[in-house]
């Protein structure tokens, strides 16, 4: 170990790398790479925001304003494949990339070329889902995917060439799913400091773990299932089509095998981050810890067989339905161990509430709604009503914006001094705080009712009993998407300059990525620390 | 897995362009793919871009790992990594196969018979039986009136046996290749590979034969439905992986001839290997569940 520093090769010596926009492009060093990711995904995020606040302006009053239904149907699917793909699951990834060497006490990813490679297949998969807008503009095809997220046959086998582009958005996006997950995985088993056993590691290179293994497993049937609609609309083959003997409901069953288990990939780093956050600023151990493990465990593997209840109503024989609902109920077993440890984190726990820690408390009441309505959505006959109407949309902004966007935060307050060197604005902090809060639930709760009473979803037009609670909902997604700019601001301020931060940055941080200083040098570990 | 046996240096590789470029490259690809199935023809030539610059970057990028390996860059922790990585690719390929076989178990087993099965007096298909090997029950399609050809069935006792014959043994030689090459035997090496390398290509002439006859004398194409679509999906992509693996094992036989390799670090040639036997087993699926059954 001692002669590490010493017998520094020199095609790994990089204390002197290109400048400039040469820096970013050739990089194999994780810091940048997760920066790259990190900033790729809050630009993506703001332009998703700006996409669907388009179509809540549209949905502010019935009838017809601002835009054709064909536009309305594209803004909704690209905000929804950007916020997932391009905002959710980058970010994720450039978390993974800052923090899994400096928590496992590693030299870097490892496979540094290939960590390149997957975030630059990314703004080409962006440039793939977007193009078709500019396209359109000059009078190519009829503009982007207008199919929402989900690509559902028969309709994306008759849409126009924003289907295509959307299909190779999604293999792109796949390619570099796969690639970061193989760079996670790889960087877990082999990377980890002597000494550090799996169950000694960091909770949030578990997270990692098991969307790591999800990835792997889901993200190439979705590969497939878009590769079969590819060769349904130009190639003649009839996977989709009843006439050859296949059925449009297969495409449901390949979409979902991959949809549903994407919920917990993007929502397994999150509750990785959630424990530390959590242990910081309650100045206590984390709570269950094997537990939360074997939860983790048991989340993973039930995500892979409970994928039909996204499609109860589509005519399933009924022990079907028994079993994706009894199984899709079952999840909130291993959910509820989760909730508790968390929640007897906090217990008894000296607490303090700087931001991080704020989001943390407001995500797990929030993320608690989202699992709840989920629960409501999963029993069969209460479905039949709800699928397909706002209720639904309610429910999986409560999971993806609170349980995923808004953990992300948490995570982005807890780590940024450490990433910078530099503390945020605290007050700013907080502000951003109550106003997404606020808004957020201004914005989806009066969706819930619009369900419940039921508005359809994806539609640009409605029915007069729906005006009310629209219009709330209008007036708070504008004052969600402002109060961003604020988060905006403060991590840029916070990038530039500012109060210095500790390398301990909180009172009662605990792990290896706190005994570097902030920010971390560009090599981490050239030395790896020891575990006892 | 639990503890660490390792020196304290890892190699992590200096900036490189080659990445950047690829995706580029990928982009001009799809794009230009897009295009030319929207009857855009120009998209050709952005294809053709993107098609020269993934060749650029597979010379490149793997001219350049080869050249650390070959340099001694990469020690037992380095050769972990590249194993663990592999092994994980090979999973992702894995599930990608898994969602063809997945559609050919729905079709079989769910579509077909259901379309078959429905009422006489409520069906849209009247006298359709639902059996296997099927085109569909023809009728109104979304792109206007489709009616089934009439095809016949590719048997398993021909052309695929051979195959599977010729897989299976290729299995063989590229063992008894990988034994040379533990034992020092340079010669049992290359010709292990070499052999593996012509089974390899005798595999892919006898498919394409066998394309060519079902498209020119069984009437047996793409779209002929559930059959069509299942049959050459599968076989298809399988045929696309073998061409892969035989392109890595042509790398690794001019490398094991170049002297590359030693008995104990040749993670190259043993990446190509497990890859060469995930194929295999591909196929031995494909035989039973496409072919036989
Ligand atoms: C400013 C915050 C946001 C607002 C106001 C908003 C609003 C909406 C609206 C109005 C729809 C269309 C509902 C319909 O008619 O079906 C929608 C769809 C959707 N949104 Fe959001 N959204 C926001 C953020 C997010 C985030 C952060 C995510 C994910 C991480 C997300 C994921 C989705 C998904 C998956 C859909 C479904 C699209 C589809 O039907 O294909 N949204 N959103
Ligand atoms: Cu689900």
């Amino acid at each position: 170990m001692s002669t590490a520093t010493a017998t520094h090769h020199q095609d790994d010596h990089h204390a002197e790398h290109p400048t400039g926009i040469m820096r970013w492009l050739t990089t194999t060093n994780h810091k940048d790479i997760g920066t790259m990711y990190l900033t790729f995904s809050l630009i993506m995020f703001l332009l998703g925001g700006l996409l669907i606040l388009a179509v809540r302006a549209e949905l502010f009053q019935p009838g017809m304003q601002v835009m054709q239904p064909e536009f309305f149907n594209q803004l909704i699917g690209v905000h929804a494949l950007i916020m997932i793909f391009a905002a959710l699951m980058p970010a994720a990834t450039g978390f993974a990339n800052w923090m899994l060497p400096l928590q496992l006490g590693a030299p870097d990813m490892a496979l540094p070329r290939l960590n390149n490679w997957g975030f630059w297949l990314l703004p080409p998969a962006a440039i793939l889902l977007l193009a078709p807008f500019v396209l359109a503009l000059l009078g190519i095809g009829d503009g982007a995917v207008a199919t929402g997220w989900t690509f559902y046959a028969p309709l994306s086998v008759q849409g126009g060439i924003g289907t295509d582009f959307a299909i190779f958005s999604v293999h792109l996006l796949g390619i570099s799913s796969v690639m970061g997950s193989i760079n996670v995985l790889v960087t877990i088993f082999n990377m980890r400091a002597p000494g550090m056993t799996l169950m000694k590691m960091p909770i949030f290179a578990w997270g990692w773990m098991i969307t790591a293994f999800l990835l792997i497993a889901t993200i190439p049937v979705l590969a497939g299932g878009v590769t079969m609609l590819l060769t349904d609309r130009h190639f003649g083959t009839h996977f989709f089509d009843a006439a050859g003997g296949g059925d449009p409901i297969l495409f449901q069953h390949l979409f979902w095998f991959f949809g549903h288990p994407e919920v917990y990939i993007v929502l397994l780093p999150v509750w990785g981050l959630i424990p530390h956050i959590l242990t910081t600023f309650s100045r206590k151990p984390t709570y269950g810890y094997k537990a939360q493990v074997y939860s983790f465990w048991a989340i993973g593997i039930l995500s892979v067989v409970v994928w039909a209840h996204h499609f109860f109503t589509v005519g399933l024989p009924t022990p079907a339905l028994l079993y994706f609902m009894y199984s899709t109920m079952s999840i909130s077993l291993p959910l509820a161990v989760l909730f508790f440890c968390w929640i007897a984190t906090m217990w008894r726990g000296s607490m303090t509430f700087e931001t991080p820690m704020l989001f943390t408390v407001g995500w797990i009441i929030l993320f608690g709604i989202g699992g709840l309505t989920g629960l409501v959505l999963a029993d069969v006959a209460a479905d039949a009503q709800y699928h397909h109407s706002y209720f639904v949309v309610a429910h999986f902004h409560y999971t993806l914006f609170a349980g995923g966007i808004m953990g992300i935060m948490a995570g982005v307050y807890y780590w940024l001094p450490k990433m910078t060197g530099h503390m945020y604005n605290e007050k700013l902090g907080k502000l951003h705080f109550w106003l997404t809060t606020i808004a957020f639930n201004v914005t989806f709760i009066p969706q819930f009712f619009l369900g419940l009473a039921g508005m359809p979803r994806r539609i640009p037009d409605y029915a007069l009993q729906f005006s009310e609670f629209n219009m709330i909902s209008t007036v708070g997604a504008f004052v969600l998407g402002l109060s961003q700019l604020i988060f905006v601001y403060n991590v840029i301020r916070t990038v530039r300059g500012g109060e210095k931060a500790t390398d301990k940055v909180w009172e009662s941080s605990v792990g290896l990525e706190w005994t570097l200083p902030s920010p971390p040098p560009y090599h981490s570990f050239s030395e790896q620390p020891v575990i006892k | 897995m639990t503890t660490q046996t390792h020196e304290g240096h890892y190699f992590v590789p200096n900036p490189s362009i080659y990445p950047v470029i690829l995706s580029t490259s990928l982009l001009l690809l799809a794009g230009g793919f897009i295009f030319n199935i929207n009857g855009h023809d120009a998209g050709k030539w952005s294809m053709l871009v993107g098609f020269l610059g993934i060749l650029y970057v597979l010379f490149g990028w793997f001219g350049k790992v080869i050249g650390e390996s070959e340099g001694g860059m990469y020690k037992k922790w380095e050769d972990r990594s590249f194993r663990i990585g592999m092994i994980v690719f090979i999973a992702s390929e894995v599930a990608f196969f898994a969602a063809f076989f997945g559609a050919l178990f729905y079709m079989r087993v769910i579509s077909v018979p259901e379309l078959g099965g429905f009422d006489s007096e409520f069906t849209p298909y009247p006298g359709y039986a639902g059996d296997w090997p099927t085109a569909g029950p023809g009728g109104a399609t979304v792109h206007g009136a489709y009616t089934p050809a009439n095809f016949t069935p590719m048997g398993a006792w021909g052309i695929p046996a051979i195959n599977t014959l010729i897989l299976l043994t290729s299995g063989v030689t590229v063992t008894w290749a990988h034994w040379g090459l533990l034992k020092n035997n340079r010669k049992q090496l290359i010709a292990g590979l070499a052999m593996t390398v012509a089974l390899g290509v005798a595999f892919l002439c006898l498919q394409a034969y066998e394309y060519h006859h079902a498209y020119q004398e069984l009437g047996l194409t793409l779209g002929s439905g559930a059959y069509g679509a299942t049959f050459f999906m599968l076989t298809g992509f399988h045929g696309f992986h073998v061409t892969l693996g035989t392109i890595m094992l042509i790398v690794i036989l001019l490398r094991s001839i170049k002297g590359h390799f030693k008995s104990d670090h040749h993670f190259g040639f043993e990446g190509v290997a497990w890859y060469w036997h995930f194929v295999d087993v591909v196929w031995l699926l494909l035989f039973v569940l496409v072919y036989w059954l």
